[in-house]
């Protein structure tokens, strides 16, 4: 009856072996090729201290401008422009400026990455059902294991800095584009393609010409959360020697500064708004000649 | 009659998984319901054989689900064939291998979709330039053709409209347009007006017969609608449950219909307004051959008025250079506008020679 009772679990020297090889494992691993990784990622880090101090040094009107600039670019609308403009304002009001250009500058960069890696896996997934039934248990993963679990090997690796902060921020924010460019292409009318196919569009041309254009929405909402992901991620990044405004939170949490905590926090909020407000009215406008029913 | 320039033999499409033994059993000498029954394949299509014409509208009528629309796409390969063989000006269409296929698709044959398939993201002017722009020709061309073609169909002045943005009967001389601004030899039309309401639907087919007098394309003319494809159809394929039972020129569909279910078909057709003098006309006989004179495609109906406005008991029926070829008496008139019972075609079927494809005499001095 013993079996019943007990759960037949690995006993607890075996279970500790089998922790000892796997750490002992990855940590040679680390070891043999940690500088390689590092120098494979050195131009990244080189990107990222280049457009931190770009954005700290600026003068701050510019900023502002560029800001109110990008705002409007993407969603012509007045009082996002005024809306954002006035955020950085009263952030710079309230003596958070470094910090949120630094935290601008990794939540940029993190952009950048996932939209240039995950905008082909998508595509890669929408081809065939195969691949996608490989990538998509993938996506499950990095969505859901707690992110204080991978960072631990990214900091084994690559150590203490702006680079593993930034993977474990795409890592955490990849999904949604991928998940979103791979279901928008997926969604496209198949008329519509047939047509393409009927006029004797190659791959690359129907693609290029009908897919990605006709799937940008849904990409863009796959941006959009993307871009929300990477700025919730910013707090736990700052653990991992991320400068930015989640170092500010991190001390206001281990030391009860109320009042510290909150300011940056809704300074994160606030970047979040205008992201995502931006983003989404893009978004609308991309998909305003197909609204109405077809 | 033009020369052959599509041709269509032993053509078969069966869907299911493994639609090749199922072709094994097929060509054994299957049936269609024991097929679907022991393998679960369908029998698409069955033994298609059909030669059109160049320079010709051919209809393929059929209801839904009687394999009108996997028909046209078996021409093009949107959509694999099973077993045959489709001829397109001499070149074997299975044969090709993806490159050529595309090329064949680009230069020879364009195609209209029942429910348009415009880009939506495209404007009007992009919609129409698609072919040329897949083709690789240069914007100023895409453009000077696109805009020529769009005034050709009568929307000048909506090139830069989005799809969305206009009605259905709009949307489809869009994709007209867009279909004849490749300049491809052949049409293919997939149920293209059966979306639209009936004015509209009238309409476009004007578009089309007015389009057709002047650039002579070979036209592959999907429809449900018999009326449609008696105005339009210089030649008529009908297509039952995936094979075709009857295919002739629409006047003679409507003189001798091959069985009761095409008989059925004709049932609501206004005769008189459809069938042609010359279809129903008798030789020339030595005396009386003076009398009103009528071009030899007019319809019944039009016939009538004149015996109502002449005393004569009979006309005269002319072709085109003005040489008398028939003659037609009120009473031929009226036996000419009573169906065909289904008696006639069962005595019709049990004769001989009664299946051989009738071409009218005064259909070839035409």
């Amino acid at each position: 009856m013993n079996f019943f009772n007990e759960f037949p679990s690995l006993g607890r020297r075996d279970l500790m072996e089998l922790r000892r090889t796997i750490d002992n494992g990855f940590r040679d691993f680390s070891r043999e090729y940690g500088e390689a990784l590092e120098n494979f990622f050195n131009p990244l880090l080189q990107f990222l201290i280049w457009l931190e101090k770009l954005m700290i040094t600026a003068p701050w009107p510019i900023i502002i401008l560029v800001i109110a600039f990008f705002a409007w670019m993407g969603s012509r609308s007045k009082v996002i422009v005024i809306g954002s403009a006035l955020c950085f304002l009263a952030i710079g009001y309230l003596g958070m400026w470094k910090d949120t250009m630094s935290t601008l500058a990794i939540i940029s960069a993190a952009t950048l990455i996932c939209i240039g890696i995950g905008i082909p896996i998508g595509i890669l997934m929408s081809r065939s059902d195969r691949i996608q039934r490989i990538i998509t248990p993938i996506l499950d993963v990095m969505q859901t294991i707690p992110s204080f679990v991978y960072l631990i090997p990214v900091v084994m690796l690559l150590g203490i800095g702006k680079v593993p902060g930034l993977l474990a921020v795409c890592i955490y924010a990849l999904p949604p584009i991928v998940r979103l460019t791979n279901l928008g292409i997926r969604l496209v009318d198949k008329e519509v393609l047939e047509a393409a196919d009927a006029f004797g569009a190659s791959a690359i041309q129907r693609l290029i010409g009908v897919q990605i254009p006709l799937a940008l929405p849904n990409i863009f909402a796959g941006v959009n959360q993307t871009i929300m992901m990477a700025l919730s991620m910013v707090v736990i990044a700052s653990m991992i020697g991320v400068k930015g405004l989640g170092v500010p939170v991190l001390q206001a949490v281990s030391n009860q500064y109320l009042a510290l905590g909150l300011m940056n926090g809704l300074a994160i909020v606030a970047l979040a708004i205008i992201f995502d407000r931006v983003t989404q009215q893009l978004g609308k406008r991309l998909q305003k000649h197909q609204g109405l029913d077809n | 009659m033009g020369d052959t320039f599509i041709s269509i033999r032993h053509l078969y499409k069966i869907f299911g998984r493994d639609p090749e033994s199922a072709m094994n059993r097929v060509r054994k000498g299957m049936e269609k319901n024991e097929l679907l029954e022991l393998t679960g394949h369908v029998l698409g299509l069955s033994d298609i054989n059909l030669e059109m014409e160049q320079n010709k509208v051919q209809v393929v009528m059929g209801l839904s689900g009687s394999g009108k629309s996997t028909l046209i796409r078996l021409l093009n390969r949107l959509i694999e064939p099973t077993a045959g063989e489709v001829l397109i000006d001499g070149a074997d269409v299975l044969a090709m291998d993806a490159k050529q296929l595309r090329e064949l698709r680009r230069q020879k044959m364009s195609m209209v979709f029942q429910r348009f398939a415009l880009f939506p993201h495209r404007t009007v002017l992009e919609n129409t330039g698609y072919g040329l722009e897949i083709q690789g020709a240069n914007q100023k061309i895409i453009k000077k053709r696109a805009i020529r073609w769009i005034e050709r169909v009568g929307l000048s002045g909506y090139e830069n409209y989005y799809p969305a943005q206009l009605s259905g009967g709009m949307q489809q001389r869009v994709g007209l347009a867009r279909a004849l601004s490749t300049d491809a030899e052949i049409l293919l039309m997939d149920e293209a007006f059966s979306a639209l309401d009936p004015l509209i639907r009238t309409e476009m087919q004007d578009i089309l017969l007015d389009l057709q007098e002047e650039l002579q394309k070979t036209i592959v003319f999907i429809t449900h609608d018999l009326d449609e494809a008696l105005r339009i159809g210089d030649n008529i394929a009908i297509l039952r449950d995936g094979q075709i039972i009857q295919t002739d020129n629409p006047q003679n569909i409507l003189m001798n219909p091959v069985d009761t279910y095409v008989a059925d078909f004709m049932k609501d057709i206004n005769r008189a307004r459809v069938l042609r003098v010359d279809t129903i006309m008798n030789p020339l006989d030595s005396d009386a051959n003076d009398g009103p004179s009528l071009p030899s495609s007019t319809t019944l109906e039009q016939a009538l008025q004149v015996f109502a406005e002449n005393s004569s008991n009979h006309i005269i029926i002319v072709n085109r250079k003005g040489e008398k070829i028939g003659k037609l008496t009120l009473e031929d008139l009226i036996m000419g506008m009573k169906r065909p019972t289904i008696e006639k075609i069962k005595e019709d079927l049990s004769s001989p020679d009664s299946f051989k494809p009738i071409t009218t005499a005064s259909r070839n001095i035409n």
